[in-house]
Protein backbone atom coordinates (compact mmCIF):
# COMPACT_ATOMS: atom_id res chain seq x y z
CA UNK A 1 0.00 0.00 0.00
CA UNK A 2 1.32 3.16 -1.20
CA UNK A 3 -1.89 5.66 -0.02
CA UNK A 4 -2.65 9.02 -1.59
CA UNK A 5 -0.63 11.29 -3.19
CA UNK A 6 -2.36 14.21 -4.08
CA UNK A 7 -0.97 16.39 -7.55
CA UNK A 8 -0.38 19.17 -5.98
CA UNK A 9 2.06 18.74 -3.54
CA UNK A 10 6.07 18.77 -3.80
CA UNK A 11 8.27 15.43 -2.52
CA UNK A 12 11.44 14.53 -0.76
CA UNK A 13 12.77 11.13 -0.94
CA UNK A 14 12.37 11.05 2.66
CA UNK A 15 8.58 11.15 2.24
CA UNK A 16 7.89 14.24 3.42
CA UNK A 17 5.69 16.56 1.25
CA UNK A 18 5.33 20.26 0.49
CA UNK A 19 2.37 22.54 -0.12
CA UNK A 20 3.31 26.18 -1.38
CA UNK A 21 1.00 28.63 -0.37
CA UNK A 22 2.47 32.26 -1.54
CA UNK A 23 5.39 32.95 0.13
CA UNK A 24 5.25 29.81 2.41
CA UNK A 25 5.33 26.23 2.55
CA UNK A 26 3.65 23.92 4.19
CA UNK A 27 5.19 20.67 5.14
CA UNK A 28 4.31 17.72 6.85
CA UNK A 29 4.62 13.42 5.95
CA UNK A 30 3.20 11.43 3.46
CA UNK A 31 0.26 8.74 3.54
CA UNK A 32 2.75 6.28 2.94
CA UNK A 33 5.46 7.29 5.45
CA UNK A 34 2.60 7.53 8.17
CA UNK A 35 1.82 4.05 6.72
CA UNK A 36 5.09 2.86 7.12
CA UNK A 37 5.47 4.09 11.01
CA UNK A 38 2.30 2.99 12.18
CA UNK A 39 0.65 4.79 14.86
CA UNK A 40 2.57 7.78 15.58
CA UNK A 41 2.51 8.49 19.87
CA UNK A 42 4.64 11.31 19.65
CA UNK A 43 5.94 14.36 17.84
CA UNK A 44 9.09 16.68 18.13
CA UNK A 45 8.04 19.77 16.61
CA UNK A 46 10.76 22.86 15.36
CA UNK A 47 10.68 25.48 17.03
CA UNK A 48 8.92 28.66 15.85
CA UNK A 49 11.61 30.84 14.61
CA UNK A 50 14.22 28.21 13.84
CA UNK A 51 16.27 27.94 10.47
CA UNK A 52 15.84 24.74 8.51
CA UNK A 53 17.67 23.72 5.88
CA UNK A 54 16.58 21.67 2.70
CA UNK A 55 17.74 17.96 3.70
CA UNK A 56 18.67 18.71 7.42
CA UNK A 57 17.07 16.85 10.65
CA UNK A 58 14.34 19.61 11.86
CA UNK A 59 12.18 17.24 14.25
CA UNK A 60 11.58 13.78 15.47
CA UNK A 61 8.44 11.53 14.77
CA UNK A 62 8.00 8.61 17.28
CA UNK A 63 5.47 5.70 16.37
CA UNK A 64 4.53 2.68 18.86
CA UNK A 65 8.19 1.23 17.98
CA UNK A 66 10.61 3.24 16.16
CA UNK A 67 11.80 6.38 16.24
CA UNK A 68 11.99 8.49 12.81
CA UNK A 69 13.77 11.87 12.17
CA UNK A 70 12.27 14.53 9.85
CA UNK A 71 14.03 16.16 6.96
CA UNK A 72 13.25 19.91 6.36
CA UNK A 73 12.16 19.92 2.30
CA UNK A 74 13.48 23.50 1.79
CA UNK A 75 15.80 25.66 3.24
CA UNK A 76 14.15 28.72 5.29
CA UNK A 77 12.38 29.49 8.69
CA UNK A 78 9.97 27.94 10.59
CA UNK A 79 7.14 30.66 10.97
CA UNK A 80 4.36 28.30 12.40
CA UNK A 81 4.05 24.91 14.22
CA UNK A 82 1.09 22.63 14.54
CA UNK A 83 0.99 22.64 17.96
CA UNK A 84 -2.24 20.45 17.81
CA UNK A 85 0.18 17.38 17.19
CA UNK A 86 1.51 17.44 20.92
CA UNK A 87 -1.63 16.16 21.97
CA UNK A 88 -2.82 13.74 19.45
CA UNK A 89 0.30 13.15 16.95
CA UNK A 90 -2.18 10.02 15.94
CA UNK A 91 -3.60 13.10 13.70
CA UNK A 92 -0.33 12.17 11.24
CA UNK A 93 -2.09 8.74 10.51
CA UNK A 94 -5.60 9.71 9.85
CA UNK A 95 -5.00 12.76 7.82
CA UNK A 96 -1.61 13.11 6.95
CA UNK A 97 -1.67 16.12 4.10
CA UNK A 98 -4.67 18.18 5.96
CA UNK A 99 -4.27 18.70 10.09
CA UNK A 100 -1.70 16.41 10.10
CA UNK A 101 0.48 19.40 9.05
CA UNK A 102 4.13 19.37 10.86
CA UNK A 103 4.71 23.28 10.12
CA UNK A 104 4.91 25.86 7.77
CA UNK A 105 8.13 27.65 6.66
CA UNK A 106 9.57 30.89 4.78
CA UNK A 107 12.06 29.25 2.26
CA UNK A 108 15.04 31.09 1.69
CA UNK A 109 16.04 30.02 -1.75
CA UNK A 110 13.09 29.62 -3.95
CA UNK A 111 15.43 27.46 -6.64
CA UNK A 112 15.15 24.70 -4.13
CA UNK A 113 11.77 24.07 -4.87
CA UNK A 114 13.06 22.70 -8.09
CA UNK A 115 15.06 19.79 -6.24
CA UNK A 116 11.78 18.62 -5.34
CA UNK A 117 9.44 16.08 -6.99
CA UNK A 118 6.23 16.39 -8.07
CA UNK A 119 3.62 13.60 -7.52
CA UNK A 120 4.31 11.33 -10.65
CA UNK A 121 7.98 11.18 -9.53
CA UNK A 122 7.35 10.22 -5.90
CA UNK A 123 4.74 7.88 -7.21
CA UNK A 124 7.17 6.13 -8.97
CA UNK A 125 9.66 6.06 -6.01
CA UNK A 126 7.16 4.56 -4.03
CA UNK A 127 6.94 1.59 -6.77
CA UNK A 128 10.46 0.83 -6.74
CA UNK A 129 11.29 1.01 -2.95
CA UNK B 1 16.58 -16.32 4.26
CA UNK B 2 14.50 -15.59 7.48
CA UNK B 3 12.66 -18.91 8.92
CA UNK B 4 9.00 -19.04 8.57
CA UNK B 5 6.63 -20.18 11.19
CA UNK B 6 3.72 -22.16 9.79
CA UNK B 7 0.99 -19.33 10.52
CA UNK B 8 3.89 -17.45 7.79
CA UNK B 9 0.65 -17.74 4.95
CA UNK B 10 -1.84 -17.26 7.26
CA UNK B 11 -0.41 -13.97 8.53
CA UNK B 12 0.29 -12.56 4.56
CA UNK B 13 -3.18 -13.61 3.84
CA UNK B 14 -4.32 -10.75 7.11
CA UNK B 15 -1.96 -8.42 6.13
CA UNK B 16 0.29 -8.64 8.44
CA UNK B 17 3.41 -6.39 8.22
CA UNK B 18 6.46 -8.67 7.82
CA UNK B 19 9.97 -7.66 9.50
CA UNK B 20 12.69 -9.96 10.68
CA UNK B 21 12.82 -10.79 14.65
CA UNK B 22 15.92 -12.74 15.78
CA UNK B 23 16.10 -14.99 12.58
CA UNK B 24 12.51 -15.35 11.71
CA UNK B 25 9.95 -13.78 9.34
CA UNK B 26 6.90 -12.44 11.68
CA UNK B 27 4.09 -10.39 11.81
CA UNK B 28 5.21 -7.08 14.14
CA UNK B 29 1.50 -5.99 13.40
CA UNK B 30 -1.08 -5.99 11.05
CA UNK B 31 -3.40 -3.00 11.64
CA UNK B 32 -2.32 -1.02 14.52
CA UNK B 33 -0.22 -1.91 17.47
CA UNK B 34 -2.64 0.25 19.72
CA UNK B 35 -5.64 -0.96 18.51
CA UNK B 36 -3.91 -4.71 18.79
CA UNK B 37 -2.86 -3.68 22.01
CA UNK B 38 -6.14 -2.45 22.95
CA UNK B 39 -8.13 -5.72 21.82
CA UNK B 40 -6.38 -7.65 24.30
CA UNK B 41 -6.69 -5.63 27.16
CA UNK B 42 -10.52 -5.57 26.32
CA UNK B 43 -11.60 -8.78 24.29
CA UNK B 44 -9.06 -10.72 22.89
CA UNK B 45 -5.87 -10.92 20.84
CA UNK B 46 -3.94 -13.68 19.00
CA UNK B 47 -0.35 -14.09 18.84
CA UNK B 48 1.90 -16.42 17.07
CA UNK B 49 4.41 -17.54 19.07
CA UNK B 50 6.06 -20.98 17.16
CA UNK B 51 9.64 -19.37 16.84
CA UNK B 52 9.91 -19.80 20.37
CA UNK B 53 12.09 -22.69 21.32
CA UNK B 54 11.01 -26.01 23.13
CA UNK B 55 13.77 -27.90 24.76
CA UNK B 56 12.68 -31.57 26.24
CA UNK B 57 13.95 -33.38 29.09
CA UNK B 58 12.59 -37.35 29.76
CA UNK B 59 13.07 -40.54 31.56
CA UNK B 60 14.11 -41.16 34.92
CA UNK B 61 16.14 -37.95 36.39
CA UNK B 62 14.87 -36.03 33.94
CA UNK B 63 13.39 -33.23 36.74
CA UNK B 64 16.48 -33.57 38.93
CA UNK B 65 18.73 -32.44 35.65
CA UNK B 66 16.46 -30.11 34.71
CA UNK B 67 15.77 -28.65 38.18
CA UNK B 68 19.85 -27.59 38.26
CA UNK B 69 19.70 -25.85 35.27
CA UNK B 70 16.99 -23.25 36.12
CA UNK B 71 16.66 -21.09 39.41
CA UNK B 72 12.82 -22.26 40.09
CA UNK B 73 12.08 -25.49 41.79
CA UNK B 74 10.09 -28.30 40.13
CA UNK B 75 10.52 -30.52 42.76
CA UNK B 76 8.01 -28.64 44.60
CA UNK B 77 5.73 -28.19 40.83
CA UNK B 78 3.17 -30.70 40.47
CA UNK B 79 2.66 -32.47 37.25
CA UNK B 80 0.55 -30.14 34.81
CA UNK B 81 2.44 -27.38 36.67
CA UNK B 82 4.51 -24.64 35.05
CA UNK B 83 7.16 -22.54 36.40
CA UNK B 84 8.75 -18.84 35.16
CA UNK B 85 12.33 -19.34 36.01
CA UNK B 86 15.72 -18.08 35.21
CA UNK B 87 18.87 -19.92 33.33
CA UNK B 88 21.86 -18.34 34.92
CA UNK B 89 25.59 -18.66 34.31
CA UNK B 90 27.43 -19.13 36.99
CA UNK B 91 27.90 -15.34 37.38
CA UNK B 92 24.30 -15.60 38.24
CA UNK B 93 23.37 -13.24 34.90
CA UNK B 94 20.87 -14.52 32.94
CA UNK B 95 21.68 -17.12 29.82
CA UNK B 96 18.07 -17.10 29.35
CA UNK B 97 14.21 -16.68 31.25
CA UNK B 98 12.00 -19.72 30.31
CA UNK B 99 8.90 -21.46 31.13
CA UNK B 100 9.91 -24.91 32.80
CA UNK B 101 6.58 -27.49 32.11
CA UNK B 102 6.52 -30.64 34.46
CA UNK B 103 4.12 -32.93 32.96
CA UNK B 104 5.70 -35.54 35.42
CA UNK B 105 8.93 -36.16 37.62
CA UNK B 106 10.28 -37.98 34.07
CA UNK B 107 9.47 -35.35 31.58
CA UNK B 108 10.07 -31.61 31.40
CA UNK B 109 9.82 -28.81 28.94
CA UNK B 110 11.33 -25.78 28.99
CA UNK B 111 10.30 -23.13 26.42
CA UNK B 112 12.60 -20.67 25.75
CA UNK B 113 13.55 -17.44 23.69
CA UNK B 114 13.68 -18.17 20.04
CA UNK B 115 16.77 -15.51 20.34
CA UNK B 116 18.77 -17.93 22.17
CA UNK B 117 16.96 -21.17 21.68
CA UNK B 118 20.63 -22.41 19.76
CA UNK B 119 22.87 -20.94 22.62
CA UNK B 120 20.44 -21.99 25.66
CA UNK B 121 20.80 -25.92 23.85
CA UNK B 122 24.54 -25.62 23.69
CA UNK B 123 24.47 -24.48 27.29
CA UNK B 124 22.02 -27.54 28.46
CA UNK B 125 24.03 -30.28 26.19
CA UNK B 126 27.59 -28.70 28.13
CA UNK B 127 25.71 -27.99 31.70
CA UNK B 128 23.30 -30.93 31.98
CA UNK B 129 24.28 -33.72 34.78
CA UNK B 130 22.23 -36.71 33.83
CA UNK B 131 19.36 -36.91 31.49
CA UNK B 132 20.60 -35.41 27.97
CA UNK B 133 18.65 -32.48 26.69
CA UNK B 134 16.55 -32.93 23.22
CA UNK B 135 15.46 -30.01 21.22
CA UNK B 136 11.89 -30.09 20.13
CA UNK B 137 11.49 -26.90 18.80
CA UNK B 138 10.35 -27.80 15.19
CA UNK B 139 7.93 -30.43 16.91
CA UNK B 140 5.64 -27.29 18.18
CA UNK B 141 3.99 -24.13 17.03
CA UNK B 142 2.91 -22.14 19.64
CA UNK B 143 -0.61 -19.79 19.55
CA UNK B 144 -0.93 -17.42 22.74
CA UNK B 145 -4.91 -16.45 23.38
CA UNK B 146 -4.80 -13.74 25.68
CA UNK B 147 -7.14 -10.97 26.71
CA UNK B 148 -10.59 -11.05 29.05
CA UNK B 149 -12.63 -13.10 26.66
CA UNK B 150 -9.48 -15.26 25.69
CA UNK B 151 -10.44 -17.91 28.28
CA UNK B 152 -14.24 -18.16 26.63
CA UNK B 153 -13.15 -18.48 23.60
CA UNK B 154 -11.55 -21.57 24.06
CA UNK B 155 -13.81 -22.76 25.68
CA UNK B 156 -16.22 -23.16 23.18
CA UNK B 157 -13.52 -24.95 21.37
CA UNK B 158 -13.16 -27.43 23.20
CA UNK B 159 -14.20 -30.02 26.04
CA UNK B 160 -11.39 -29.45 28.32
CA UNK B 161 -12.77 -27.61 31.25
CA UNK B 162 -10.69 -24.61 31.13
CA UNK B 163 -11.94 -23.51 34.66
CA UNK B 164 -9.63 -26.73 36.07
CA UNK B 165 -6.64 -25.13 34.77
CA UNK B 166 -5.26 -22.54 37.16
CA UNK B 167 -2.77 -19.94 36.38
CA UNK B 168 0.49 -21.57 35.54
CA UNK B 169 -1.42 -24.95 35.24
CA UNK B 170 -1.60 -26.92 31.74
CA UNK B 171 -3.64 -29.44 30.65
CA UNK B 172 -3.69 -31.11 27.73
CA UNK B 173 -6.51 -32.09 25.04
CA UNK B 174 -8.11 -31.40 21.73
CA UNK B 175 -9.09 -27.88 20.69
CA UNK B 176 -10.64 -27.07 17.63
CA UNK B 177 -9.97 -30.44 16.62
CA UNK B 178 -5.97 -30.20 17.58
CA UNK B 179 -4.45 -31.83 20.24
CA UNK B 180 -2.63 -29.06 22.22
CA UNK B 181 -0.84 -28.26 25.29
CA UNK B 182 -3.13 -25.74 26.76
CA UNK B 183 -1.24 -23.90 29.22
CA UNK B 184 -2.66 -21.04 31.77
CA UNK B 185 0.46 -18.44 30.73
CA UNK B 186 1.45 -15.30 28.43
CA UNK B 187 3.14 -12.56 28.35
CA UNK B 188 0.22 -9.68 28.39
CA UNK B 189 -0.94 -9.00 31.95
CA UNK B 190 -4.30 -10.69 30.82
CA UNK B 191 -6.11 -14.10 31.57
CA UNK B 192 -5.68 -16.36 28.75
CA UNK B 193 -3.44 -19.19 27.46
CA UNK B 194 -0.91 -20.48 25.22
CA UNK B 195 -1.72 -23.34 23.18
CA UNK B 196 0.78 -25.78 21.57
CA UNK B 197 0.01 -27.89 18.75
CA UNK B 198 2.11 -29.68 16.35
CA UNK B 199 3.27 -27.28 13.13
CA UNK B 200 1.04 -28.95 10.56
CA UNK B 201 -2.36 -28.29 12.74
CA UNK B 202 -1.31 -24.78 13.75
CA UNK B 203 -3.27 -23.06 10.69
CA UNK B 204 -6.07 -24.86 11.51
CA UNK B 205 -5.90 -23.71 15.38
CA UNK B 206 -5.33 -20.48 14.08
CA UNK B 207 -8.32 -20.05 11.99
CA UNK B 208 -10.93 -21.82 14.27
CA UNK B 209 -9.81 -19.68 16.91
CA UNK B 210 -9.93 -16.21 14.38
CA UNK B 211 -13.74 -17.42 13.16
CA UNK B 212 -15.16 -18.52 16.62
CA UNK B 213 -13.67 -15.23 18.32
CA UNK B 214 -15.40 -12.69 15.52
CA UNK B 215 -18.35 -12.61 17.78
CA UNK B 216 -15.69 -11.43 20.79
CA UNK B 217 -13.89 -8.41 18.70
CA UNK B 218 -10.77 -11.18 18.22
CA UNK B 219 -7.59 -9.05 16.88
CA UNK B 220 -4.68 -10.75 15.39
CA UNK B 221 -1.38 -9.33 16.80
CA UNK B 222 1.82 -8.58 15.77
CA UNK B 223 5.27 -8.61 18.02
CA UNK B 224 4.72 -5.08 18.23
CA UNK B 225 1.36 -4.85 20.60
CA UNK B 226 2.84 -8.50 22.07
CA UNK B 227 5.55 -5.86 23.38
CA UNK B 228 3.82 -3.05 24.92
CA UNK B 229 1.54 -5.01 26.54
CA UNK B 230 4.50 -6.94 28.53
CA UNK B 231 6.05 -3.51 29.36
CA UNK B 232 3.20 -1.98 30.44
CA UNK B 233 3.24 -5.50 32.87
CA UNK B 234 7.22 -4.65 33.74
CA UNK B 235 8.03 -8.66 31.91
CA UNK B 236 11.22 -8.57 31.38
CA UNK B 237 12.45 -9.17 27.90
CA UNK B 238 15.76 -10.88 27.30
CA UNK B 239 18.08 -8.94 25.41
CA UNK B 240 16.61 -5.84 26.69
CA UNK B 241 16.05 -6.29 30.61
CA UNK B 242 18.22 -9.16 31.58
CA UNK B 243 21.38 -10.30 29.93
CA UNK B 244 24.47 -11.34 31.24
CA UNK B 245 25.84 -8.57 32.11
CA UNK B 246 23.20 -7.93 35.17
CA UNK B 247 22.49 -11.11 37.58
CA UNK B 248 18.82 -11.78 38.66
CA UNK B 249 18.69 -10.09 41.75
CA UNK B 250 19.46 -6.75 40.31
CA UNK B 251 16.57 -7.86 38.00
CA UNK B 252 14.18 -8.00 40.85
CA UNK B 253 13.82 -11.72 40.08
CA UNK B 254 14.63 -13.12 43.11
CA UNK B 255 11.53 -14.54 43.54
CA UNK B 256 12.40 -16.94 40.94
CA UNK B 257 15.51 -17.81 42.24
CA UNK B 258 14.78 -20.70 45.20
CA UNK B 259 18.34 -20.72 47.03
CA UNK B 260 17.60 -22.91 49.38
CA UNK B 261 16.45 -25.77 46.96
CA UNK B 262 17.32 -29.52 46.81
CA UNK B 263 20.59 -29.87 44.67
CA UNK B 264 20.82 -25.82 44.40
CA UNK B 265 21.38 -24.57 41.00
CA UNK B 266 23.55 -22.85 38.25
CA UNK B 267 24.56 -19.59 39.75
CA UNK B 268 23.08 -19.94 42.91
CA UNK B 269 26.34 -19.12 44.69
CA UNK B 270 26.70 -15.26 43.37
CA UNK B 271 23.52 -14.94 44.15
CA UNK B 272 23.62 -15.69 48.03
CA UNK B 273 26.57 -13.95 48.18
CA UNK B 274 24.72 -10.74 46.87
CA UNK B 275 21.23 -11.36 48.49
CA UNK B 276 23.31 -11.23 51.99
CA UNK B 277 26.00 -8.10 50.72
CA UNK B 278 23.02 -6.09 49.02
CA UNK B 279 22.95 -5.12 44.97
CA UNK B 280 24.25 -2.25 43.63
CA UNK B 281 21.66 -1.18 40.95
CA UNK B 282 18.23 -2.54 40.75
CA UNK B 283 15.94 -2.88 37.58
CA UNK B 284 13.02 -0.27 38.34
CA UNK B 285 9.59 0.90 36.32
CA UNK B 286 9.95 4.90 36.30
CA UNK B 287 7.33 7.50 34.14
CA UNK B 288 8.72 10.39 32.40
CA UNK B 289 7.23 13.62 34.01
CA UNK B 290 8.98 15.56 30.93
CA UNK B 291 7.72 14.95 27.58
CA UNK B 292 9.09 12.10 25.16
CA UNK B 293 9.27 8.89 25.16
CA UNK B 294 12.04 6.44 26.85
CA UNK B 295 13.97 3.95 24.49
CA UNK B 296 16.00 0.79 25.16
CA UNK B 297 19.62 2.44 25.44
CA UNK B 298 19.24 5.83 26.47
CA UNK B 299 21.16 7.12 29.44
CA UNK B 300 19.61 7.63 32.65
CA UNK B 301 21.07 10.67 33.90
CA UNK B 302 21.20 12.16 37.64
CA UNK B 303 22.97 15.67 38.24
CA UNK B 304 23.91 15.20 34.68
CA UNK B 305 26.44 12.32 35.42
CA UNK B 306 25.27 9.06 34.01
CA UNK B 307 24.53 6.33 36.47
CA UNK B 308 22.52 4.03 34.44
CA UNK B 309 20.85 3.03 31.46
CA UNK B 310 16.91 2.14 30.02
CA UNK B 311 16.37 -0.67 28.38
CA UNK B 312 12.45 -1.25 27.47
CA UNK B 313 9.86 1.93 26.76
CA UNK B 314 7.11 2.68 25.21
CA UNK B 315 3.82 5.12 25.41
CA UNK B 316 2.10 2.96 27.34
CA UNK B 317 -1.32 2.31 24.88
CA UNK B 318 -3.06 1.81 28.04
CA UNK B 319 -1.94 3.32 31.03
CA UNK B 320 -1.41 6.55 28.32
CA UNK B 321 1.66 7.80 29.79
CA UNK B 322 5.57 7.42 28.50
CA UNK B 323 6.89 4.27 31.06
CA UNK B 324 10.05 2.80 31.14
CA UNK B 325 12.16 0.01 32.91
CA UNK B 326 16.10 0.58 33.34
CA UNK B 327 18.97 -0.25 35.96
CA UNK B 328 19.78 2.33 38.43
CA UNK B 329 21.85 2.66 41.54
CA UNK B 330 19.57 1.01 44.60
CA UNK B 331 19.87 4.50 46.21
CA UNK B 332 17.56 5.68 43.21
CA UNK B 333 15.59 2.16 43.14
CA UNK B 334 12.60 3.86 45.64
CA UNK B 335 9.19 4.55 44.55
CA UNK B 336 9.31 8.28 44.10
CA UNK B 337 13.18 8.39 43.49
CA UNK B 338 13.85 11.45 40.71
CA UNK B 339 16.62 11.04 37.40
CA UNK B 340 16.53 12.06 34.32
CA UNK B 341 16.29 10.36 30.99
CA UNK B 342 18.69 11.28 28.33
CA UNK B 343 16.49 12.20 24.98
CA UNK B 344 18.13 13.58 21.98
CA UNK B 345 20.68 15.27 24.19
CA UNK B 346 18.25 16.38 26.46
CA UNK B 347 17.27 15.50 29.95
CA UNK B 348 13.77 14.63 30.41
CA UNK B 349 13.06 14.36 34.28
CA UNK B 350 11.63 10.89 35.22
CA UNK B 351 10.48 9.62 38.93
CA UNK B 352 10.17 5.72 39.88
CA UNK B 353 6.75 4.41 39.85
CA UNK B 354 4.90 1.02 41.43
CA UNK B 355 4.92 -1.90 38.72
CA UNK B 356 3.34 -2.99 36.97
CA UNK B 357 3.00 0.09 35.46
CA UNK B 358 -0.61 -1.08 34.21
CA UNK B 359 -3.35 -2.32 36.66
CA UNK B 360 -7.21 -3.26 36.22
CA UNK B 361 -9.65 -1.13 37.50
Amino acid sequence: MSGEIPQSLKYTKEHEWARIEGNRVVVGVTAHAQEALGDVVYVELPKVGATLTAGGQFGVIESTKAVSDLFSPLSGKVVKVNDALTGNPQTINSDPYGAGWICELEPSDSKELAGLMDAAAYGKLLQNS
Amino acid sequence: MARRTPLNEAHRRLGGRMVEFVGWDMPVQYSSVIAEHEAVRTAVGLFDVSHMGEIEFSGPGALETANKLITNDLSKCADGQAVYAGLLNDQGTFVDDVVAYRFSAERILIVVNASNKDKDFAWMQSRAEGVKPVDRSDDFAQIAVQGPKAVGLIQRLTQVDLSKIGTYRFAEGPVAGVQCLISRTGYTGEDGFELYCPPGDAEKLWEALLKEGQQDGVKPCGLGARDSLRTEMKFALYGNDIDDQHTALEAGLGWICKLDKPGGFIGREVLAKQKAEGVKRKLVGFELTGSGIPRHGYPILKDGQRVGEVTSGTLGPSVKKPVGIGYVPTELATEGSTFDVEIRSRPVPAVVVKTPFWKKS
